[in-house]
This record gives C-alpha cells, sequence and structure tokens, in this order.
C-alpha cells in the first residue's frame, strides 16, 4: 500500500513582518489554486505560545511539509508546544529566504526532504513537569 | 490574557453535499480568516489534515440545501452557509461565532517570546538569572524552561545576548542567529563578545545599578535632586539599549533599581539553586 503524501501546514506569519508578504501570498494562492488539502495558521508562534493541540496533531500526524521561516526556529516551536516534530518526518521550507515558486514547488511535491536539524537532544528529553522552583 | 483559553478550529468544507468554491474565493476567504488571527484547514481528499479534538469547530461551507450530517461526537461544530458572502462578512460571522463559543481572541497580544534550542543550551542558567521578567524557570528536572511566554516583553532579544551559545531565539527577530538561522563561528565569537552586557558596562550590570542606585541615593539625600536622579539612570539604559539592541522603551520600563536588585537576586537564587541540584 502506498503512504498518503505529507500533509502540509502553512504559516501566516501574522504578527510580524519578517516574511516578505508576496512570497506568504504568492505561496497561500498557489495552494489555493491547487486544490490540495492543507492546514493555514495564522501564527505558529501564537500556536506555540498556546501550545496548540493542533501542533501536537500534526506532530503526530505522519509526514508534514511546512511553509514557514528558519527549520532550527521551526523544530524548537514545536518542541516548546510539547509537540516535538520527527527529525524523519519533517520538512521545512523557509519562507524568510527561499522564493514563493520554489516553495509551492516543493509543498506540493510527494517527496519529502527531512531538513530539521539534528542535535544532541533527543526527542524522548522532553522538558518534564514544572517544578516548585519554577 | 489567557494563552490557555482554547481556539476555535475552522474547516473550509467542499466536499460532498457542498459547492466546491473557484480558486480565486478559496484564496479571499482563507487569507481574509488568517488576517483575522484564525487558523483554517482546507479539507480534500488527497491529503491528510489533523484530526479533530475537543476544540469547538466552526464548518464553513458553499451549502446548497442543508449542511452535511455529523456523526454523533462530543466536539461542537457549528455549520456555516457562506454562499453569500464576502470575506469581509466572514470574518464578521467567524467573529461571532468565536465569542458564543468563549474561544481565544487572537491578537491580544503579539507572540514575542524566546525559543531554546536545546541542542544547543549547556543549561547554565543565564537566561534565568538574567530576565528581569520572570519569563524562564526550571522543569521538574531542573532544565532551563520557557514557562511565562506573556511577561517577555515586545522586540527585546536581550536575553539571547547573554547565552553564550547562541541557543535563544526569537523567531520574528530581524536577523540571524537570533531569528533561527544556523549559527556560524563567526556568530559564536560575536555573540561572546557582545554578549557579556554587564562586562561592556564594566562589571556585573545588577551590581552597577545598585552602584549607581547608592549614589544615587547618596546625590539625592544631599540634593534632593530627583531629576538628576532620573538622568542617571537614563543615562545608564540607553547605554544598555545601544549594547544589546534593547528597546528603549523596555528599558525605560524598567522597575527602580532597588527593585532590579530584588529581582536580580530572586533569579540569581533560583539559578544557584537548580545549578546545585
Amino acid at each position: 500500500m502506498s503512504q498518503p503524501p505529507p500533509s502540509i501546514l502553512y504559516c501566516h506569519c501574522k504578527y510580524a513582518q519578517v516574511v516578505p508578504k508576496e512570497v506568504k501570498d504568492a505561496v497561500l494562492r498557489r495552494l489555493c489554486e491547487s486544490g490540495v488539502a492543507f492546514e493555514a495558521v495564522a501564527d505558529l508562534c501564537e500556536m506555540s505560545a498556546r501550545r496548540d493541540p493542533a501542533l501536537a496533531r500534526l506532530a503526530q500526524a505522519g509526514p508534514v511539509k511546512i511553509a514557514a521561516c528558519f527549520p532550527r526556529a521551526v523544530k524548537w516551536l514545536f518542541h516548546q508546544a510539547g509537540a516535538p516534530l520527527s527529525p524523519d518526518q519533517a520538512e521545512v521550507l523557509n519562507m524568510r529566504t527561499l522564493t514563493a515558486e520554489e516553495i509551492g514547488t516543493s509543498l506540493l511535491a510527494v517527496d519529502l526532504h527531512a531538513n530539521l536539524p539534528v542535535g544532541k537532544f533527543a526527542p524522548s528529553d522532553q522538558p518534564t513537569a514544572t517544578s516548585a522552583l519554577a | 490574557m489567557s494563552l490557555s483559553t482554547p481556539t476555535l478550529r475552522i474547516l473550509l468544507y467542499e466536499g460532498e453535499g457542498a459547492q466546491p468554491l473557484a480558486a480565486a474565493d478559496r484564496y479571499a476567504a482563507i487569507s481574509s480568516l488568517l488576517e483575522k488571527g484564525y487558523a483554517v484547514t482546507r479539507s480534500a481528499a488527497d491529503r491528510p489534515v489533523a484530526p479533530a479534538d475537543s476544540s469547538p469547530m466552526l464548518v464553513l461551507g458553499r451549502f446548497p440545501g442543508s449542511p452535511p450530517d455529523v456523526a454523533e461526537t462530543d466536539i461542537p461544530v457549528h455549520f456555516h452557509d457562506i454562499t453569500a458572502l464576502a470575506p469581509a462578512q466572514l470574518a464578521d460571522l467567524v467573529e461571532t461565532v468565536r465569542t458564543d463559543t468563549g474561544t481565544a481572541q487572537h491578537g491580544a497580544w503579539k507572540p514575542w517570546f524566546p525559543v531554546i534550542d536545546y541542542d544547543r543550551c549547556t543549561n547554565c542558567m543565564q537566561c534565568l538569572s538574567f530576565c528581569l521578567f520572570g519569563v524562564y524557570g526550571v522543569d521538574g528536572d531542573r532544565h532551563i524552561q520557557v514557562q511565562n511566554n506573556d511577561n517577555c516583553k515586545t522586540n527585546c532579544p536581550a536575553c539571547s545576548r547573554v547565552c553564550p551559545e547562541a541557543a535563544i531565539m526569537f523567531p520574528k527577530y530581524k536577523a540571524g542567529p537570533i531569528n533561527g538561522d544556523l549559527v556560524s563561528d563567526a556568530d559564536l565569537q560575536k555573540e561572546k563578545m557582545k554578549v557579556d552586557i554587564s562586562a561592556l558596562l564594566g562589571g556585573d550590570v545588577y551590581a552597577m545599578l545598585r552602584l549607581r542606585s547608592e549614589k544615587a541615593k547618596s546625590r539625592f539625600s544631599k540634593e534632593r535632586d530627583s531629576d538628576k536622579a532620573l538622568a542617571e539612570r537614563q543615562k545608564c539604559l540607553i547605554k544598555l539599549a545601544a549594547a544589546g539592541d534593547i528597546p528603549p522603551e523596555v528599558l525605560m520600563s524598567l522597575p527602580s533599581p532597588e527593585e532590579i536588585a530584588r529581582r536580580a537576586e530572586e533569579a540569581q537564587a533560583k539559578a544557584a539553586a537548580a545549578r546545585g541540584a
């Protein structure tokens, strides 16, 4: 049985002007024109701060392509929300540095090129409950 | 503002029982909702989307008759026909449902807070010692973590400057590596040079503020010149702002030197306790 294509997550980075407007608008337009299923969120940072359960559902739902910002930031935003991404199941496309054309093409392709930075920290090393010191 | 209030999940439905939207209408609808701070799921058969959870859900679609049936569920699901709605009206409709469901309001807080790269973090607790606003704490295993996101001062990246490993990111910051870009060796050297804000000021910043406070008190008692004391403090803070790219309004809103000293001691005690465990 073939694997379903990766799910798609688009971040609109609403609360800052660090992602070029023309890039994020063009990426969203391309997704809308393609007719594919996708998740569009106003701001991943806000969701992370809220520990929005949608992040955990996305992180656990298998391969995912994310149009947002730097892979290192996205990796730890999910982690901080208690929803760590699987390093071999996530591809982050950086709208701060790539063109809309590059991002659109990569998002809609079915193959996934995992690119989260991998370091000393293991996904199992999740923070534990807050201590009395905090 | 509470960050724990559940959010309204919006599903743009174009499947069986609904008419599909033209691509331009789909774009207009989704972008108008994103601009209001909402997340939108556009479902289709080709790819998975995140499954539902217990959050209230609003299903929007062009339903020619009655909305499609929903399986028996504990999730509160609302349906609305959007056939005749312009994007602005759509946003108003969603806002009404959001209010009715008591779900989170978006946009009341700019999501500016530190994000820790644990691949780099050495748990040195300098950030905890430094932050005067109680953003950092430790978990049950005494590992540093961000605990109070909304205490963070918007546009202030000061704690990332004091991190010796460049492990603290602010994803909405303008430049790397604070914005999450990869950390180069050159960045590390640069960080080490500029980080030690206290060194730039000739020693422990808190000790310096205390000293200034004492001097100011001494002068104050002699001169009763509050303007002079204030000017002295502002001079010190402007120097800090320039050294750490800290918005002046953040520094100018800092508490009194005595309060800063008290909070700093409290934070340092927390850090020492975490380190010593």
